[in-house]
């Protein structure tokens, strides 16, 4: 008998369905993805095996649990099972943890609720659970509050208080996209290890992260169930038309093509950029120290590195939002100084911006042509009204939008058409240099993968330069002819693409490739390619900021910043570029994480 | 977190002295003078007792005099009780005040916040929308028509409380004044705990606790009861401010000898002093108990207790 089943579950909100006739089976012990692109009801459905939708959602069907009903039971019934026998994470720690009360006792109300510990042993026991997975002084942690734990930790805690009655299902629900990506390994693992025989419910947009390590995979489209099989299987002969649109867009850090390297005059120079900011307590944060790169005509620089790591501070120092601090910026033989309202006209048209969240950054009280169009009123002022909507029209056939949409307003608009809309309006005024500051992190892959065609498209045609700040290594790998690595402020490697994917020379380059999910089931996942997790930018450690997570830190890492100097192909700062070897995966130290901030 | 106390203590001084400029100014803009009576003095007895209160210094002389009386605690003699100082007064009178002020805060606070659960528990029922109906008529009908609509009712006509103070024993005494009191705070604060209760209900947390398979009173107690509270709490100082001001009205229609009537009195008296040593005296009070609520803050929310 299978441990779950459920039988053509239907979800309905005022008679929308977002869930339309899922089945489904997980047997004991077995771990299943649930994959498909947002809005596909995944989330609506892992919801549902535990009674937590909302009040006015309409639900059919059955759902049967170990032999017993669980749609549509009162609250009490379905309590017996909730964090009992089916545990779940949810997505962002942050919010899902009670912040007004100590990590210990929301984990004790579990324990004790479920009767599974009393008033004398559940604090052994919550210790115990927390030193299982992970979190370093347990018995410090146990009192302390959410807020006072990293990202990576909260979540290790979200994940004590799932598993601590060693339930027979969890249930995940994009349990690492609030993360960074070497924190998603690490938590990824942890899942896997402690999981022992307990099913596995494993729900994400990420193909990466189901390919190695779930069993079965269930692809949603629209809240129908479109796939269902063994992982491999799905992989390499998928039936359904969608499914093979999704495989296709994703994209890997292992292998496709890559843009050559483009050796186009410099159009813009940076030398020892630094940007700081003091909080509340009026301590200093550098969250840019002393960076130098410059960028070619007609190129794609990207910038990585994960949270904290100051690229966007860096762009923004440049566009003048900011204040830099020291160094200076060089575009087209003239200095970029001062805020960005003090800039000559010519320099605030040639650098245009385009943010991570297309809806959020555009007005929504005006239409597109009017968005679109804004631009050329300041910079072009003298153009006629029918000019200005040629132009319009214009560039938004470059990004592929018709005439139709010139009279939509943004909430209108699906996410990639937003973001088409905010690169139009970008591009307008015919710039040379283009910022995308995680410009598709908000796209499904099947849009975001047209969003990348566009950009390689204007660039084609137009030489336009773009400066393409990322976290997903594999987006940067498709659409950058250089990358940059970044690590608390400062670049710690940069090189043409082909080498730094190949053949990466810093041990954080090497770290963060490892822990890219690859969307192949044949590829294994490497195992905690990272320990611990980016420090604080208010105390970065001395010498090699790196160092506490490096595994060939030596002495001189901890005395010494390194510079960056030209080692095999690559600009690296790293003392001991020349005598490691990276080409094996850094040794598996296991998860001893760093304490939180 | 002591830096912050020491801060914010320090930071009250400019407030009331401010207070204080502005009560000496108000009181006396006021047109007479607290020996202006029916029976007219004559001309030399009336100089003299305005010497003798130093009635005819020059405002600002009178301040720098008020002012310094006061660094020294002392509020002056009042002008119309003549054997007594502003401070007895104050000390006959605010211990009543006081009683009738922390029994109607706590009644509002014990009501408000255990209806406003409740109707949020229960939304959209009938007995939500009974606390409602409650609490916007609450709020929007004065003390001085409450009052005396409550006396009619349980004093006149069902004889179930006594109407006044004085004759009346015991507890029975107190309890129109203090639900009349505290009606208001009543309604404001269940409409307060019932909106940030369903907001609590909808966080991400609290479905996490549903998850977790912990039952209702649980998640309510445990998990919800302290951030639903948080907006009650900064409501508290506005709260006090309320009762104390109602409490003048309040006294006035009961008979009873509290502060309040005390500052009525001494206002159509024109008793310079005594009107200005209880606002001073208030507003000391008022401030103060801000100050206590917003420490009170850092106690319950850990994120804020960081500073
Ligand atoms: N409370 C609600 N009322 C009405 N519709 C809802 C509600 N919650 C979710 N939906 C709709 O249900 C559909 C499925 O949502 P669901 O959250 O399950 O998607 P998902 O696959 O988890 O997407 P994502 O990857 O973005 O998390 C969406 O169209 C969403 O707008
Ligand atoms: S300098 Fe040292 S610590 Fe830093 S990356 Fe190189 S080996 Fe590691
Ligand atoms: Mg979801």
């Amino acid at each position: 008998m299978s441990l779950l089943e459920v039988k053509h579950l239907n979800i309905r909100y005022n008679d929308v369905a977002v869930v339309n006739g899922v089945s489904f089976k997980v047997s004991r012990g077995e771990s299943v993805g649930i994959v498909g692109e947002s809005g596909s009801g995944k989330s609506q459905t892992a919801l549902s095996l535990l009674g937590l939708l909302p009040g006015n959602a309409k639900l059919t069907g059955s759902i049967i649990f170990d032999g017993e009903e669980l749609a549509n039971k009162s609250n009490k019934k379905l309590d017996r099972v909730r964090g009992r026998r089916i545990g779940i994470v949810f997505q962002d720690p942050m919010q899902a943890l009670n912040p007004y009360l100590r990590i210990g006792q929301q984990l004790r109300l579990v324990l004790l609720q479920h009767e599974l510990a009393n008033n004398k042993d559940a604090d052994a026991k919550v210790i115990a659970m927390l030193q299982r997975v992970g979190l370093p002084d347990p018995e410090r942690q146990f009192r302390a509050y959410p807020h006072e734990l990293s990202g990576g930790m909260r979540q290790r805690v979200m994940i004590a208080s799932a598993l601590i009655c060693e339930p027979d299902l969890l249930i995940a629900d994009e349990p690492t996209t609030a993360l960074d990506v070497t924190v998603q390994a690490q938590i990824l693992d942890l899942l896997e290890e402690l999981r022992d025989d307990t099913a596995l419910l494993l729900i994400t947009h990420d193909l990466g992260i189901v390919a190695g390590r779930c069993e079965r995979l269930l692809v949603l489209e629209a809240g129908k169930l479109i796939e269902s099989g063994a992982t491999t299987s799905v992989f390499s002969s998928p039936e359904n038309p969608h499914t093979r649109k999704l495989l296709a867009a994703a994209l890997r850090t292992d292998r496709g093509e890559i843009q050559e390297p483009n050796n186009g005059k410099t159009v813009l120079g940076v030398e020892g950029a630094s940007v700081s900011f003091r909080n509340a307590a009026k301590d200093q944060l550098v969250a840019v120290a002393d960076v130098s790169l410059s960028l070619r005509k007609g190129e794609t620089l990207a910038i990585v590195g994960e949270s904290g790591s100051g690229k966007s501070s860096l762009v923004r120092a440049l566009l003048g939002l900011i204040p830099m601090r020291a160094g200076r910026a060089v575009y087209a033989g003239e200095a970029l100084e001062g805020p960005v309202q003090s800039r000559a006209a010519s320099q605030r048209r040639d650098l245009q911006l385009v943010f991570q969240d297309p809806v959020s950054a555009l007005n929504p009280s005006l239409r597109v042509s009017a968005i679109v169009g804004e631009p050329l009123l300041v910079h072009q002022a003298k153009l006629s009204r029918a000019g200005r909507s040629e132009r319009v029209i214009a560039i938004l056939k470059k990004v592929g939008l018709d005439e139709s949409y010139l009279r939509r307003y943004p909430h209108q608009l699906s996410g990639g058409q937003a973001q088409r809309v905010a690169i139009a309006r970008a591009l307008i005024l015919e710039p040379k240099i283009l910022i995308c500051d995680e410009a598709v992190n908000a796209l499904d892959g099947t849009v975001r993968q047209q969003v990348l065609e566009l950009l390689k498209n204007v660039q084609r045609e137009s030489g336009l330069s773009i400066i393409f700040i990322s976290h997903d290594l594999a987006v940067v790998r498709s659409i950058s002819h250089r990358v940059a690595v970044m690590y608390l402020g400062r670049l710690v490697e940069i090189a043409d693409t082909a080498k730094l994917f190949s053949k990466p020379s810093h041990p954080y380059t090497k770290a963060l490739l490892d822990a890219s999910p690859v969307p192949d089931p044949r590829v294994a996942p490497v195992r905690a390619p990272l320990r611990g997790e980016t420090p604080s930018p208010l105390t970065p450690p001395s010498g090699c900021a790196f160092h506490p997570r490096c595994a060939f830190a030596a002495n001189i890492c901890v005395e010494k910043k390194p510079a960056l100097r030209d080692a095999d192909g690559s600009r690296v700062a790293c003392h001991r570029v020349d005598e490691i070897d990276l080409r094996i995966s850094m040794p598996g130290v296991k998860t001893t994480a760093s304490p939180g901030r | 977190m002591l830096r912050y106390t020491l801060l914010r203590v320090l930071g009250a001084i400019p407030t009331l002295l401010l207070v204080v400029v502005l009560a000496f100014l108000m009181v006396h803009a006021a047109p007479g003078g607290p020996f202006d009576d029916e029976r007219v003095l004559p001309v030399d007895v009336a100089a003299n007792i305005q010497a003798a209160y130093h009635l005819d210094e020059p405002l600002p002389a009178q301040f720098a005099r008020y002012l310094s009386g006061l660094l020294h605690g002392d509020l002056g003699p009042s002008y119309r009780y003549r054997d007594y100082t502003v401070a007895e007064l104050i000390r006959s009178g605010f211990p009543l005040s006081l009683r009738l002020g922390v029994l109607a805060m706590a009644l509002a606070l014990l009501v408000g916040i255990s209806s406003g659960i409740v109707a949020a528990l229960r939304q959209g029922s009938m007995l939500d929308r009974m606390v409602m109906f409650f609490a916007v008529t609450g709020i929007s009908i004065p003390v001085f028509v409450v009052a005396p609509l409550l006396v009619l009712l349980f004093a006149v006509n069902l004889q179930w409380l006594p109407a006044g103070w004085s004759g009346a024993s015991g507890a029975a005494k107190y309890i129109l004044p203090v639900i009349t009191l505290a009606l208001p705070q009543i309604a404001y604060i269940a409409r307060l705990t019932r909106a940030s209760m369903i907001d609590v209900l909808g966080t991400d947390f609290i479905r996490t606790a549903r998850a977790q398979g912990l039952g209702t009173k649980v998640i309510i107690r445990v998990h919800a009861f302290k951030p639903a509270i948080m907006p009650v709490l900064s409501y508290l100082g506005p709260a006090i401010a309320a009762i104390l001001t109602g409490s003048v009205v309040v006294e006035e229609v009961f008979g009873i000898p509290g502060l309040g009537q005390f500052f009525v009195r001494g206002a159509l008296n024109r008793d310079y002093t005594l009107v200005l040593g209880i606002v001073i005296f208030y507003a000391t009070l008022i401030i103060a108990l801000n100050l206590a609520v917003d420490l009170l803050y850092g106690v319950i929310d850990p994120r804020v207790r960081q500073r």
